[in-house]
């Protein structure tokens, strides 16, 4: 049986994702830092997104960056990118998404480990209520950008 | 590109939603249609604060408005509320996609773990 995840505008500027997995929370924590795991999860088969790479230096302060395809945009790679901002093994990881230059919104992992089982809420805080009006002029441009991402998936 | 601009579009209904007193304003025309003067009496603001927070629903399709003598009436433009839904399950089923891919990697991860320390 699947956990369900739900998914919960908070506030102008938040937006929260929730889901429990059935492990503890060291072996979720792994699956979110280890290159080689996230790209089997992180860009979902039925997008029909490649992924070409995914570099990830978890530490605070290292970046990743994950660059892909979609049959939409042929001949084209676009990437997600940013910084980690914090990384507290198998409780809690933040990082920036910076391929919408400023206006990226920053996020936040929080684990909770109940035994068998984690609990994970995923927060994604953008800068201002003002700075997520100015996204909206600059996604024209940034097909990798959150509304775009939808797209991909919807198409 | 048309899509492009579809999610320019969806993308500027949630920045306008993305302040209390428009949610408000909503909120408001979904039980009854209202001047911009009575908008403002209700969230004790100046009817140029309103006219502003109505120009920004109005433009978005969130919103409708029409002119009656001298008095603006406002309502709810409904079909692009439910567009905005449709943005939020729509991310929440990619949310939900990758979690049940991420479901396969850790039954792995337990698996692998119990080979190496059994119990």
């Amino acid at each position: 049986m699947k956990n369900d995840t739900t998914v919960e505008r908070k506030s102008e500027r938040e937006v929260v994702i929730t889901r429990t997995f059935n492990a503890p929370a060291r072996i979720v924590f792994e699956a979110w830092t280890k290159p080689e795991l996230m790209r089997r999860w992180w860009v979902p088969k039925s997008s029909g997104i490649t992924l070409l790479s995914c570099e990830m230096d978890v530490r605070t302060g290292g970046g990743y960056r994950f660059v892909f395809k979609h049959p939409t945009v042929p001949g084209e790679t676009m990437a997600f990118f940013g910084k980690y901002v914090e990384v507290s093994p198998h409780s809690r990881l933040v990082w920036t998404n910076d391929e919408s230059g400023d206006d990226g919104q920053l996020s936040t992992l929080t684990l909770e480990d109940r035994g068998d089982t984690t609990r994970i809420v995923l927060l994604e805080v953008y800068p201002s209520g003002a700075a997520y009006e100015a996204a909206k002029g600059s996604y024209d441009g940034m097909p990798e950008s959150f509304a775009q991402l939808d797209e991909l998936l919807a198409g | 590109m048309a899509q492009c601009s579809k999610a320019a579009q969806l993308d500027a209904a949630f920045a306008a939603l993305s302040d209390a007193t428009r949610r408000g304003v909503l909120e408001q025309l979904g039980r009854a249609d209202a001047s911009i003067t009575d908008l403002a009496e209700r969230f004790e603001m100046t009817l140029t604060g309103m006219k502003k927070h109505v120009a920004v629903l109005e433009d978005v399709g969130l919103v409708a408005t029409a002119k009656v003598g001298r008095v603006r009436t406002c309502k709810l433009g409904r079909r692009r509320l439910d567009e905005v839904t449709a943005w939020i399950d729509r991310y929440r089923q990619l949310w939900s996609a990758r979690f049940d891919e991420l479901d396969q990697v850790i039954e792995e991860l337990k698996l692998k773990e119990k080979e190496r320390v059994p119990r």
